[in-house]
Parts: structure tokens; sequence; C-alpha cells
């Protein structure tokens, strides 16, 4: 901490956060919300007179709520900076008939009551999300009597309970009664590797952070009786099974099997925790002076915000999704964003610190190379077909495209500016827009060499690279098996699918045609897929128009983590496809191919009225 | 544009691809399809002797498109990029059909249909392959400095990290304090010293 802090090349900014990152790989630009902290930490050298002159006491967070701070305050005795802060929430202000008593004991002048929030401003090439993760609120389980019953703590406050720089002065004691506890009792798994409460998903440190707390008792108090209620111990790191065996050699007894119930005896403050021996299979009983309750891990509460500043993507237990699990574990799928710690899944300090350090090479290598290489897929417009309409400029995500109504010279696209999702070109009425390696003569060939044989057997998907894509690769990697009529075309995202695109496939006898996207938060061209649900809107109302029934086009989200939902997503379109008639297909290709006569002729006669415009102008 | 010349290289994966997919019947279809100048099939197409193979078609057949029917794109993309690169045809003109995540390995009872969806993938990626343009990358300048979002062990450890590697670090954190939840543990595991 001692080290970040007056690192001179670390720009250290707390009470910060991170309200709008623009930009690409190697050129974002941030802006960052520094909040007034009322205090300059620059001058204040935390003599902390301010501290014993405020009125204001509130629960210290710092401590679980276990002690008490005043409204000005320093986060705890090692804060980095090491500075006080004032919680204007809290604070009485600066009437002196209110208080200011603070500001009038700093001697060197440094609390300002008009201190205000400021917007700060930089470029980075490379961003690291290491936003860490939330504890399991213990209420959710009513069970165990978290909240109700005083002597029934969570591991965090254990922590504090415990340590010499807390509430205690680290004197292990029960809240009740202040007495110290002789029969404690842990309960494993709460909130995770379960159905009903938290989640399904295993925290990854509660089984080890316990067997560390039992030795810690051992340590301080050795007439300590612990025992713990576990699922699995499951101790499988470096040195880990060492220390479980030594923790079980020290006395502390290990029961099979979580609690259903835990009572309080009101008289005592004691606790019963009935539990089922699952090795034994008998029901038992037994008496604690303190229980603690082993919290699992759950994602940070940040994450949704972060995830939308940089189009993230979250894995179905609701941690950020990496760009592959095994082969680039910190890379994000936004190029130049890497994610590290629990924010990408529970781990402990170890793993945390291996995962930063491989998230600080990858993007040291991209700054250390200076230069980086985009992909060729952005998008041209045709000078001479533009209509100069705008309609491109109006629903280009990055405002890439340069459009002045009423102007004389059409639009103009700038290329470092464009993402390359391709919307603009599918929602270009004249044509005039190429997007770059994914072109409408390309896709259309593709649709029609797709289609060229059994159509009737096809369920024809346009799936976005991100998310659709990926999440057909998911169900690939995790082996989901689903029926084998799918066809997929890639397109870097769904808002670059034209509705001629959709009826193309119609018109060459696919029964069933798919368009599946990034879930609306994921979308990697920040909203581009809005203009997906419009297009398939009006490709609803159309093909009702024309007699098809609209049923047969499908719309799905799937993002990169949901191979389960891409597998069951074709196996219920095959179900569709299934009551699709051969005389249905045959009248939906008859209707459109003469809709399809009629727009070539309609395009025919624009042509020539360009043509003749042009001539008009050389003469 | 000059006429296409495309190169089908149907990979068998060892037998990831070829257990579900009669790869030898792909092959056979591939050849008959339009501008197709030679198919390939390969072992592991990844593999050194398998890009090899790619560079020689290339070379006897004067090859300007290629289309690789193997894995997913989002994982072998780059490396058919270069490999095309290095036999002296645009990383653009390459093409990949994805037949095991998107077949093989979702289809494994399904050999037959399996077989067919493989045929139909790589008519539509030679139809595209024909298609395909050169195109030229930009090269951009990095701005070096880099943004760190959360100051706990994991963001500390990251940002130390970037800044003794020469790089200008920011380091965003939203309590008043760095440290994260790890400054208020006691003691962490495997080794029991003070977390601060």
């Amino acid at each position: 901490m001692m080290d970040a802090g007056r690192h001179s090349r670390v720009s250290l900014m707390t009470l910060s956060e991170v309200e709008e990152i623009t930009g690409y790989v190697g050129n974002f630009h941030v802006k960052v919300r520094r909040k007034a902290r009322y205090v300059d930490s620059g001058k204040c050298t935390a003599c902390g007179e301010c501290v014993n002159v405020c009125p204001v006491l509130r629960p210290d967070e710092y401590q679980s709520g276990l002690s008490t701070r005043k409204a000005i305050h320093i986060p705890f005795a090692q804060a980095v900076p090491s500075s006080y802060i004032l919680n204007m929430d809290d604070c009485l202000g600066n009437n002196p008939i209110a208080c200011g008593k603070c500001a009038e004991v700093c001697e060197k002048d440094c609390i300002d009551f008009n201190d205000q929030d400021r917007i700060e401003e930089f470029d980075v090439g490379a961003v690291v999300v290491a936003i860490g993760m939330d504890v399991f609120d213990a209420r959710e389980v009513p069970e165990y009597g978290y909240g109700r019953y005083q002597n029934v703590i969570d591991s965090m406050e254990f922590e504090r309970l415990i340590c010499a720089g807390g509430p205690t002065g680290g004197h292990f004691v029960r809240p009740s009664d202040r007495s110290r506890p002789v029969r404690i009792g842990f309960v494993q798994c709460v909130g995770s590797r379960s159905r009903v409460h938290g989640a399904e998903y295993c925290s990854n440190i509660c089984c080890m952070n316990t067997v560390k707390d039992t030795l810690l008792l051992g340590e301080h108090y050795p007439d300590t009786e612990s025992k713990v209620f576990y699922t699995d111990i499951r101790a499988f790191g470096k040195g880990f099974e060492e220390m479980y065996n030594r923790s079980r050699e020290e006395g502390v007894k290990y029961i099979r099997g979580l609690p259903g119930e835990i009572e309080e005896d009101p008289a005592t403050g004691n606790l019963l925790v009935h539990v089922e021996n699952t090795l034994t299979g008998e029901l038992e009983e037994h008496e604690f002076d303190l229980v603690v309750l082993s919290v699992g891990v759950r994602p940070p509460k940040d994450r949704d915000r972060i995830q939308k500043l940089l189009t993230l993507s979250k894995t179905p237990s609701g941690f950020l999704m990496e760009s592959h699990p095994k082969l680039m574990p910190v890379d994000a799928p936004t190029r130049g964003v890497y994610i590290a710690g629990c924010v990408e899944a529970p781990k402990d300090v170890k793993e945390s610190v291996c995962q930063a350090g491989t998230a600080a090479a990858r993007a040291g290598n991209l700054l250390s190379a200076g230069e980086v290489t985009i992909e060729a897929y952005t998008c041209r417009i045709d000078a001479e077909i533009c209509n100069n309409c705008g309609q491109c400029a109006k629903v280009c995500p990055y405002h890439a495209i340069s459009f002045v109504k009423g102007a004389k010279t059409p639009p103009t696209v700038v290329e470092a500016a464009c993402a390359g999702c391709g919307t603009c070109g599918s929602e270009c009425r004249f044509g005039a827009i190429t997007m770059r390696h994914f072109t409408d003569q390309q896709i259309e060939a593709q649709i029609d060499a797709m289609l060229a044989v059994d159509p009737m057997d096809q369920i024809f998907t346009f799936a976005c690279n991100w998310c659709s894509y990926a999440g057909g690769d998911m169900a690939g990697i995790s082996r989901l098996q689903h029926p084998a009529s799918g066809r997929l075309i890639r397109t870097m995202c769904s808002g670059r699918v034209d509705e001629s695109w959709v009826l193309r496939a119609f018109r060459k006898g696919a029964p069933m045609v798919l368009l599946s996207g990034c879930h609306f938060a994921d979308c990697h061209y920040i909203d581009a897929n809005r203009q997906t649900v419009k297009r398939v809107l009006r490709l609803w109302d159309k093909l009702e128009k024309l007699g098809i029934r609209p049923e047969r086009l499908q719309l799905e989200w799937i993002s990169a983590a949901e191979g389960q939902k891409f597998a069951k997503v074709f196996q219920v379109l095959e179900e569709h496809r299934l009551r699709v008639t051969k005389e249905e297909i045959e009248q939906t290709v008859k209707v459109l191919e003469e809709e399809h006569l009629k727009k070539l002729a309609r395009e025919a006669k624009q042509a020539a009225k360009r043509a003749e415009k042009t001539a008009e102008a050389t003469a | 544009m000059e006429q296409a010349r495309i190169g089908v290289f149907v990979c068998d994966c060892g037998l990831n691809i070829a257990s579900t997919v009669d790869c030898g019947a792909v092959a056979l279809a591939a050849e008959e399809m339009p501008d197709v100048a030679c198919v390939v099939r390969n072992k592991y197409t990844c593999a050194d002797p398998g890009q090899n193979e790619i560079k020689k078609a290339i070379a006897e057949h004067g090859l300007n498109r290629v289309v690789v029917a193997s894995c997913s794109p989002r994982m072998h993309e780059p490396t058919f990029r270069n490999c095309v690169e290095e036999a002296g045809v645009n990383p653009y003109l390459m093409e990949m059909v994805n037949l095991r995540e998107h077949c093989s390995w979702v289809h494994t009872n399904q050999k037959e249909a399996a077989t067919r969806k493989a045929i139909d993938l790589v008519r539509a990626g030679v139809a595209r392959a024909g298609l395909l343009e050169a195109q030229e990358e930009a090269q951009v300048p990095v701005t070096r400095a880099a943004l760190v979002i959360g100051g706990g062990i994991t963001g500390i450890q990251a940002a130390l990290d970037l800044a003794n590697g020469g790089h200008q670090v920011y380091l965003v954190e939203k309590e008043a304090s760095i440290g994260g939840l790890m400054a208020k543990l006691d003691k962490t595991y495997p080794t029991m010293d003070c977390s601060i």
C-alpha cells in the first residue's frame, strides 16, 4: 500500500470514480470524478486534533460496525493516503451555531467545507479492471439468525474481532456480553454452493480462511474448542492440506454437514446448532458461545457500471468474462482492457497477486510496443451514390460519421473513430456504404451458397462476432449437443444485418431465420444492437403484410458465456422449423421473388436517373 | 477483380473434427465448388506441417484466396492470417470455416447431418472467399500510460508492476484509502502474516 502511495509513476486517486471512458485500444480517454474530501490530503499531517473535537459518532465501516468513528476520521490507522476525510452526510456543517469545531482546531488549516467534486481527464493506452468483490450478506439465510442473534457473526467480523487493530484491540470477545467465547462453531458455504441462498458456485477462499481462523484462535487461546460444519473441505493449494491437517491435529473438530437451523438461548446468548452429520447420518445438536458464518464471495456492486463503461461481458454467476478461460485468462473481450482479481472469479491473495502481475504484463506489452494494429473493419461512403440523408450519422454509436444537414458535401467517416459495427451500412437505403471485409456482396454470396442445397433443413442464422458467435463457440467447447440444422454467418455486430439479407434468406428457401446478438448491456458497439431490434420489428411487420408468419424470424440475445442458451435456442428453433411446411416455403419464395423483381425495377430506374443527372452535369 | 484461385484446407483436428464430420467427403465436395483450385486435407492445419502445406499450395497453384475449414476464427484467425501473409497473400484474403466448435463438437451423434452442415459451411466460406478484398490495417500509436480501476490488493499489485516497468499509472479507488477488502483482514493464509 505504502509503495503504491509514494511511487513517482503512480497517480493515486482515492475517493474517485471513473465516469466515462471513450476511445479504443491504445487510445482511451478517461474522465474521473474526484469526490470532495473536505480535507486537503496534501496539508493534513494526520495529527488527529479534529477527531477529538468532532461531536458526531457513527458506526465504523472499517470495523464492520463493531465500533464507532467520528464524522471526520481516518479510514484506518495505516490508510494510504494517510489523511483524514470529512463525511458530509454525517457532519453538522460549518454553521458556527451548528458546529465547525474541527476547522477551529486544525492548525494546518486543511479543512474546507466548500470543497467540491472535480472532474479530472487524462489519456491511457490500457485499462486494468480490478474492482474486487463483495461479501455475501448472511441475513439472506434467515435460519442462521445473523442480524437477530448477537453472537452469530460473519467471517469479516471475525477478522476485526481477532485483529490487534480491531475494535477490541485483538481481545476476542463475543458481542452480547463481551465475554471470551470458548466454544466456537464455524458454518461453511454460507451463500455458496447453494441453490437456495446465494449462489451455486464455490467461493474458493472460505474453507482455507476458516482453517486459518481455527489456527489463530488456537494460537491466541489454546483452550478454544472449535468445530467446523462443512460440505467438503477444499484444501487444494500449495501448503493448504498441511494447514488443514495441522488444524485437525490441534483438536479442531470437522463435522460434515451444514446446519439446518441455529437457535439462540435468550438467557445465555448461547447458540444451539442443529445439524445432520452426513458421515454418520445422525441428527446432532451442538451448543456454542459464538457461531461464525463463513460467508461467500459475491460479484462487486460496481460491476454493472464498469461493465457498461468498457463494454465487457459477465458469466452467468455474475463475474467478468475473460476472452478465453484458459488461453486468455486476463484479456477482456474489449481490446486493451484486462481483468484481474476477484471480479474475474473468487480467489485468494496469492492468486490475485499472480493475476495482477499477468494483467500488468499484458498491459505493459501493449504500452511498450508503442503502436497497435487496428483491424481493417471500417466503413466507406461512396459519395456518388450517397443521397445525403444523414441516416448513417444518426445511427453511428461512435459519432464517427460527420454530417452537416443541408450541406452539399456527403458525410465523411473518421476512420480512427469507426469501430466497424457496420450499422450504418445496413441503415443506408441507397447502398452507398461499404463495410470493409463484411460487404453486402460477400454476405449475399454466403447466403446464396449456404442455401443452395436443401435449404429446408436449415435454420439460417446471423450471429455477432463478440457474443452470439462466441456463445456458439462456448457451446462447442462445452460439447453441448443440439440439432445440426443451424447455419451461422458471422458479422461483427448484429447491427450490421441488413433487412434485405433476412428477406433474401427467406427468398432462397430458409424455413427459419435467427438473428442473434449481444444482450443490451453487453453490446460491443455501445448500443448498435438497438438498431437490430428496430429492424426486426420492421421486418416482422413486413413479413406479416406479405403473408409470411413473423415467427419464422426470431431474435435472440446470447452472450459469449451462454453456451447453454445457444444450444437451447437451437433446440427450440428446431421445433419451429419442423412445423414449417414445404408448401409454406414455396409460397414465401414466390411472394418474395415478386417483391424482389419489383425492387430490381425500382433500382434500375434510380440508376438510370442518376446516370442522366451525371450526363447533364458533364454536359 | 482478378480471377479467384481458391485453396481449401480441410482440417481433421486429430479426431476432434474427423471423428464426427466425414472430412474426406467435405474435401471431395469442395473440389467441385466454383473457383476452387486445390483442396488439401490436414491432420492438424494449425501445426507447422499444416501451415507449410498452405504455403506450399499457394506457391504451387498460384492461390490468391485461402479457406481454412477447421476451428473458430476467434481461436486461430491470427494464426492463419500470419501464415498466408508469409506466403505473400494479403491476410484479409483468408477465410475460416468453423467445423469444430460449431459443428463436430456439438453434433457428435449426428454424423451425417454434421457432414452435410460442414459442406454447406464450406460452400458459403468459398463463396465469400471469392469476393474477399485485400485490406491494409492501420497502425495507431499507443498512449504510454495505464488506468487501474480498483485499489485492492490486485489493483495495487498491477499498478506497481506497471509503474516499475516504466509506465505512468493512474490508480483509481472509490474509497478514501486504498487497501480494499484485504486491508480489513487480520491474517491471510497459507502463511499467517499480517494483511496490511
